[in-house]
């Protein structure tokens, strides 16, 4: 059952070819053999008994029989929602010995759902990053080559769900970090349009940019797990109120009646050929389908990078200030005073990427910068907004690549941080915009590795992504590779 | 604009970070880096556009005017580095 999808894992539930616990334990027992080298789970042992725990509870929920779709599904969880009575590190060592008193929105809704905990991912720090290689339990390293990254900031999930160390997991989306990992890792990951799925509970990072994502191995597993997740909370003062949908059965989208617009800016310089090539061919099956195809301009896609690298870590500086020292978290052993203790208590809490963000947002929020950086970013927001609404007119869904390359080798980017914000360049203007995104793998490069294709639409049009992706997966397989480092 | 090492200082002091001596001259040269990239938003001719804060055009909900939080004490106060009486302790602050 470990390559199974969520419909196959159901109906066996149902059909009791195998329990919640037998299943649980498969997936549990992959992830003692692999995680030693892969990383992709922090602390997993810590987690074991409670996932069985919770499979054992699924079981008796079904011989009642009040069992849901996901009941007795394991579902892996990216270490940065807070899960009640159980570590929630978020990759960092700020929060190393912190366990949460209270589960994140979404994790109540699996929960609810019957779905098993199966573990807390490994991440990059807070979130911040795009290799999984700025975590304080180390990086995660990418099952189609061990050498190289997974992707980040949601790391551990895409590899875990590419190693089919969990059938499916939970992700965040602030900048790309469920897209580029799922690019990167051969999987698919979805943004959800903001303001779509809680964010109570997920630690912040840029609040006006942050959700929630899921990560599975199709685009149909995505919207099965956004059939969860999505929905009004009041709890999140952003949370949208709006008419349910019912994802999973709007997956038959009519590809015919597709207008697919191409922005020039996607396929311009510093896009790897064998990248180009792959996306292209994607394009080209669309066309096949009888889609229409429309060139077109998004003229700020160059400026998505610098605004991003303004307005993230502005809000990080102020979301990350809760780490004080008092209330939760690390504490310095040692200090002189108050000031004292708080400078300490983050210096040793805090790695380099996330000091550095934070020193960005403090500067260019302080006296005097505020209009100049932080107030000038949030203009050219609103410039990059603008050209996807234009974009919109002319057409229903914009294609292109997830990324500009495929995976990185591990160290290639860590002495040069620009360098490792630039790749993120088609991954962060749809969080600029608050619209949803996906990523699909569409194939490889001549080493193996995945590519990643990226689809973005207006703001709530996710039946119409899933769609757009599902309608290609049933013509296609590149979803259905195993990594060949993590055979079956 | 570069930064020097006293505005390295001045700001993480501001942000409450301690940089050990050790960390100071990457600290700088990263910080240098990344401020490179972001001048280049700041040459766009921006006059007239409104700022953007929230990507839908939605107003703030509001909700009734009522207490709606519970006492949770016992729940919080076990990760907590030091408690002592139902009190957070932190350093002498007041002579």
């Amino acid at each position: 059952m470990l390559n199974a999808t969520l419909l196959e894992l159901a109906g066996a539930l149902k059909a009791k070819k195998i329990s919640s616990v037998e299943l649980t334990r498969q997936f549990l027992d992959r992830i003692a053999r692999l995680n030693g080298d892969l990383n992709a789970f922090i602390r997993p042992e810590k987690t074991r008994d409670v996932a069985l725990q919770q499979a054992r509870r699924a079981d008796e929920r079904r011989a009642r029989g009040d069992a849901g779709p996901l009941t007795g599904v394991p579902v892996a969880f990216k270490d940065i929602y807070c899960t009640k009575g159980l570590g929630t590190t978020c990759g960092s060592r700020m929060l190393e010995n912190f366990v949460s008193p209270y589960d994140a929105h979404v994790v109540e809704e699996f929960d609810r759902a019957g779905a098993v905990l199966l573990g807390k991912c490994n991440m990059d720090e807070f979130a911040m990053g795009s290799s999984n290689e700025s975590s304080h339990f180390g990086p995660v390293r990418n099952p189609w080559d061990r050498k190289r990254v997974p992707g980040g900031s949601s790391g551990g999930p895409a590899a875990a769900v590419a190693a089919r160390m969990a059938p499916v997991a939970l992700g965040t989306d602030t900048g790309g970090s469920t897209r580029q990992p799922a690019a990167f890792s051969g999987v698919c990951g979805l943004r959800p349009t903001y303001g779509l799925v809680s964010r109570y509970g997920l630690v912040a990072f840029a609040s006006s940019l942050d959700q929630a994502g899921p990560i599975a191995k199709s685009a149909a597993d995505l919207a099965g797990l956004l059939d969860v997740m999505a929905g009004f909370d009041e709890r999140d003062s952003t949370s949208v109120q709006r008419p349910k949908e019912d994802y999973s059965r709007s997956l038959n989208l009519e590809i015919k009646s597709l207008k697919i617009g191409l922005p020039r800016e996607y396929f311009a310089e510093g896009l790897e050929p064998q990248v180009r090539a792959a996306v292209e061919a994607a394009v080209a099956w669309y066309k096949s389908q009888g889609a229409q195809i429309v060139e077109l301009e998004l003229p700020h896609t160059h400026l998505a990078v610098p605004v991003y690298y303004v307005i993230a870590p502005a809000e990080a500086s102020s979301n990350l200030s809760r780490f004080d020292g008092v209330r939760y978290g690390h504490r310095a052993k040692q200090y002189n005073d108050l000031i004292d203790m708080y400078c300490r208590t983050r210096g040793e809490g805090f790695g380099a990427e996330v000091k550095r963000r934070i020193l960005v947002g403090t500067y260019v929020l302080s006296h005097g910068y505020y209009d100049a950086y932080y107030l000038h970013a949030q203009k050219i927001r609103r410039l990059i907004a603008q050209d996807f609404a234009l974009a919109f007119k002319k057409c229903d869904l914009i294609l292109g690549p997830t990324t500009p390359t495929t995976a990185f080798e591990l160290g290639a980017k860590t002495n040069d941080p620009v360098q490792m914000y630039l790749g993120d360049i088609f991954t962060i203007p749809a969080p600029l915009a608050g619209l949803p995104a996906l990523s699909i793998p569409c194939g490889f490069d001549a080493k193996g590795l995945p590519v990643g294709l990226q689809i973005t639409g207006p703001h709530f049009s996710e039946a119409r992504l899933l769609g757009a992706a599902h309608r290609y997966q049933q013509a296609t397989d590149w979803h259905q590779r195993v990594p060949r480092e993590t055979p079956l | 604009m570069s930064l020097a090492n006293d505005d390295v200082r001045r700001i993480a002091a501001l942000a409450r970070i301690a940089i050990t001596a050790e960390e100071s001259a990457e600290v700088l040269e990263r910080l240098n880096r990344v401020l490179a990239l972001i001048e280049e938003m700041r040459v766009v001719d921006v006059s007239g556009v409104e700022p953007m804060a929230h990507t839908l055009d939605v107003g703030q909900r509001l909700r009734v005017d009522k207490v709606t939080e519970s006492d949770h004490r016992d729940l919080y106060q076990p990760v907590a580095p030091a408690v002592e009486g139902d009190l957070y302790l932190v350093p002498k602050v007041i002579e």
